[in-house]
């Protein structure tokens, strides 16, 4: 029993540790991190596989609040219930939380100071690197026949060359992926229907 | 303490309607500034500009830097979390709901076509950002709208080698992400990008 309490601890604070680190390693919003979830959650530890990533980030952006932090609850939830979850979520904002105290405690033009500025410079490089990466990763996984290439192929020219919101975006596909089920599962009824009146 | 009960009562509702990642954030900070004097719009973009510029979510930092400045470190930790509260809860009911309909048709051909349409959008997000990192951008505007202020000018090859440098040691070596992004920043400090 105290042993199976100990390793529980271990557990969430595993979780707690990995998001700290996700935390601190993530400029610039929701889909560097994604990139990185990818990389440190799925390829080294293999706590979750692509599609329940892509999963979740889909039902982020149409929930209420911030992308990574909600993957962040997700995730924490598969590996240590909700309790995992709560570790999970606080250990993605801590570093933030650390971070931003300090310079605003400090804050006269940190954001304007030379050298960082041409650190996170470099910084967005390796960030376009990583969700680059990470997109062609993804797309081996997720484009397997002409639905969802179409799919793919109309919501990057949207979402890359309009101002329509990914929140709309999202919305639209689930209506689409609803009409395309009610559809099929006619089609297949149709086909029951005609099977079985053969066999009369 | 009242004071700071509203401005948790603020964040939990800035949580709960702010849809679509942390810059949905922005319209609810303006308002808040408007409504309470808490901080000035020119602070809102300060936040910003230090939100953009740190580790960590851009809308929790944010929560962060208006908590921090209308009430030190306390405010700081309870606006970030009562920022992260209502989308925690709804996320453990949606995970919930989620693990019961797993096989239900409707979710199995939802998620089949909104798995594609979620690597597009971290597509167009990674064409964006190395839009902005292969041409020298004359101006910034850091406001909501912020790509329209953005007038592309001359090509940065210094940063084409070094995205082409990060991505061969991505591709060679299987180390913590963090080291790469400490080598790119070392990089941006020396080449001086």
């Amino acid at each position: 029993m105290q042993k199976s309490w100990k390793e529980k601890l271990k557990l969430y604070l595993t979780i707690y540790w990995t998001m700290f680190k996700i935390g601190v390693t993530t400029f610039g919003g929701g889909y560097a991190m994604i990139a990185i979830f990818d990389k440190e959650l799925g390829e080294r530890k293999k706590w979750i596989d692509r599609e329940e990533l892509l999963d979740y980030l889909a039902i982020s952006q149409i929930t209420p609040g911030v992308i990574a932090v909600n993957v962040s609850t997700f995730v924490g939830r598969k590996k240590g219930g909700v309790i995992g979850a709560i570790f999970g979520t606080l250990g993605v904002v801590t570093p933030s939380l650390i971070i931003i105290t300090i310079i605003a405690a400090l804050f006269i033009n940190f954001a304007s100071n030379e050298y960082v500025m041409h650190a996170f410079a470099g910084i967005r490089i390796c960030a376009c690197v990583l969700i680059i990466n990470a997109t062609i990763r993804f797309i081996k996984q997720t484009v397997v026949d002409i639905l969802t290439l179409v799919t793919f192929l109309c919501v990057f020219l949207v979402a890359a060359f309009t101002r329509i919101s990914t929140v709309y975006i999202v919305l639209f596909i689930i209506l689409v992926s609803i009409v395309f089920t009610i559809i099929k599962g006619s089609k297949e009824k149709k086909k029951d229907g005609h099977d079985g009146g053969a066999q009369c | 303490m009242l004071d700071l009960l509203i401005m948790c009562l603020q964040f939990i509702k800035t949580g709960l309607f702010a849809v679509g990642g942390g810059l949905a954030t922005i319209p609810f900070l303006y308002d808040l500034s408007d409504k309470y004097q808490w901080f000035t719009h020119n602070d809102i973009l300060n936040f910003i500009a230090v939100a953009e510029a740190t580790p960590g979510p851009v809308g929790v930092n944010m929560a962060t830097f208006a908590g921090y400045t209308t009430h030190g470190i306390g405010g700081a930790i309870l606006s970030t979390l009562s920022l992260v509260l209502p989308s925690f809860i709804i996320i453990l009911i949606v995970a919930a709901v989620l693990e019961k309909f797993r096989s239900n048709r409707f979710v199995v051909n939802g998620f089949h076509f909104l798995r594609p349409a979620s690597t597009a959008l971290i597509g167009a997000a990674g064409l964006r950002v190395l839009l902005t990192v292969f041409f020298d951008v004359e101006k910034v505007t850091f406001d909501m709208f912020g790509h329209l202020g953005q007038v592309f000018t001359h090509v940065n090859w210094m940063a084409i080698l070094v995205f082409c440098v990060m991505f061969f040691l991505m591709k060679t070596f299987k180390g913590h992400t963090l080291i790469y992004i400490l080598i790119a920043a070392g990089l941006g400090i020396l080449l001086k990008l």
